[in-house]
C-alpha cells in the first residue's frame, strides 16, 4: 500500500465562475456593452432606481436588464414599465447570481434582446448583501445600494460587499428628513470600509439627485463605446 | 449562506483536477481570507453535503484562515488588521487604507489521497 500523499492544487475555488465571468467580460468588451451589477439588501429600492434609470436612458441607448430573484417574475414586470426589455432569472434556492446565470440568461433572452446590440446591460442581483459579494459576473461596474431607512452603520455591518463594489447609491432620500437620516454619519461609515468610494444620494420617487447619477452612468457607457469602436469589425 | 455553492464549486474543481489520479481523498486544504465573504464554520458545515456521492465523500476539510493585511502609505509599512475589524484605517497611524495586500483569498491549496495505485509500467 502506498502511503498517503499530498497533491498540490493551488486553484481559486471560484475558478469556474471567474473563468466564465472573464469570458463574458471579453464578449461584452468586443460588443461595446457596458455592464453594471446592482446589489443591496431586499427592499432598498433597486428595482425602482433601475426602472427610473432605464426609462431615462432608453431614448439615447439600447438598454436591457437581467434581474435575479429567488422566486417570481414581479421585478422583471416592473422593470419593463421603463419601456426597456427585462429578463427574469429565478434562482430558486440560491441567494445570489453566478456567472452561469448570466450566460444562460443572455441566451434565453434572445427573443427579447440581443446582448451584442446593447449599449448598457443592467444586472439586478438578488437582494442580499452577503452572498452576492463573492461572485464575479463579468460586469464593468458594481453598484451597492443602501437606503436611508437601513441605518447609517449598514456599511460597517456589511463591509465586504462595500469593499467589492465600485460606487454606492443612497436611496430613498425623499424620506431622509422624516427619518432624521444622518448623512454625514452614513458618509463616514462608507468611507471607513471603502475609503474614497464615490457616493450618489438619490430619490427614484421624486427624481431628486438623479441627474448626477445618470450623468455618471452616461459617461461610463460613452467611455466603453469609445474604447471598443476601433476594434469592431464593422 | 452561499457556502454550499462555494463548497460545491470546490468539489467540482478538485474532481476535475484529480481526473487522472486514482485513490481516496482523505483531506482537502483550503485557504479562506477574512475578506472573502466566506464563513469558515458554514463552509465546514456544507462540506459533507457537497462531497456526498463523490470521491471526496468522508474527506476532512482543513481551513487556513488568512487575516486582512494592508499597506499603509503614511507609515510606509504593512500591517495586519485585527480580527473581524474591517474598518480600513491603519491600526498605527489611523490613515485611510486603499491597498489590501491579503485577505481576499478563496483557494484550494492541496488534497491528501490514500489507497492510490502507483503508475504501472507496461
Amino acid at each position: 500500500m502506498n502511503p498517503p500523499k499530498l497533491i498540490e492544487i493551488r486553484k481559486n475555488i471560484l475558478k469556474k465562475n471567474d473563468e466564465l465571468a472573464q469570458g463574458l467580460r471579453a464578449r461584452f468588451a468586443a460588443d461595446g456593452v457596458f455592464v453594471a451589477n446592482f446589489v443591496s439588501s431586499p427592499g432598498t429600492g433597486k428595482t425602482e432606481l433601475l426602472k427610473y434609470t432605464m426609462a431615462r436612458l432608453i431614448d439615447r441607448f439600447a438598454v436591457a436588464a437581467i434581474v435575479g430573484d429567488v422566486e417570481t417574475e414581479n421585478d422583471a414586470v416592473r422593470l419593463r414599465k421603463s419601456g426597456a426589455p427585462a429578463y427574469q432569472v429565478e434562482t430558486h434556492s440560491m441567494c445570489h447570481l453566478e456567472s452561469f446565470h448570466i450566460d444562460k440568461a443572455i441566451a434565453a433572452a434572445a427573443s427579447q434582446f440581443r446582448v451584442e446590440e446593447l449599449d448598457l446591460l443592467i444586472i439586478e442581483n438578488v437582494g442580499n448583501l452577503v452572498c452576492t459579494s463573492a461572485f464575479d459576473l463579468g460586469e464593468d461596474l458594481q453598484v451597492v445600494l443602501v437606503s436611508t431607512t437601513e441605518g447609517e452603520d449598514k456599511p460597517l455591518k456589511y463591509p465586504k460587499i462595500f469593499d467589492r463594489s465600485d460606487i454606492c447609491i443612497i436611496t430613498k432620500m425623499d424620506i431622509a428628513e422624516a427619518l432624521e437620516f444622518d448623512h454625514a454619519q452614513m458618509r463616514a461609515s462608507i468611507d471607513a470600509v471603502k475609503p474614497g468610494m464615490p457616493v450618489f444620494e438619490v430619490s427614484a420617487k421624486t427624481g431628486w439627485g438623479m441627474e448626477a447619477w445618470i450623468q455618471y452612468l452616461v459617461e461610463r457607457i460613452d467611455e466603453k463605446k469609445a474604447e471598443d469602436t476601433p476594434a469592431r469589425a464593422d | 449562506m452561499h457556502e454550499l455553492s462555494i463548497a460545491l464549486r470546490a468539489v467540482e474543481t478538485i474532481l476535475e483536477d484529480l481526473a487522472e489520479q486514482n485513490g481516496k481523498v482523505m483531506s482537502v486544504q483550503i485557504r479562506v481570507g477574512a475578506l472573502s465573504g466566506v464563513v469558515p464554520d458554514s463552509l465546514r458545515f456544507a462540506w459533507d453535503v457537497a462531497c456526498a456521492d463523490t470521491r471526496l465523500s468522508g474527506s476532512t476539510l482543513e481551513i487556513e484562515e488568512v487575516p486582512v493585511r494592508i499597506w499603509c502609505e503614511s507609515c510606509q509599512r504593512e500591517h495586519t488588521l485585527p480580527d473581524a475589524d474591517f474598518v480600513f484605517r491603519c491600526p498605527i497611524c489611523a490613515a485611510s487604507i486603499t491597498e489590501v495586500l491579503a485577505g481576499r483569498e478563496l483557494e484550494i491549496l492541496s488534497v491528501e489521497i490514500s489507497e492510490y495505485e502507483s503508475p504501472q509500467a507496461d
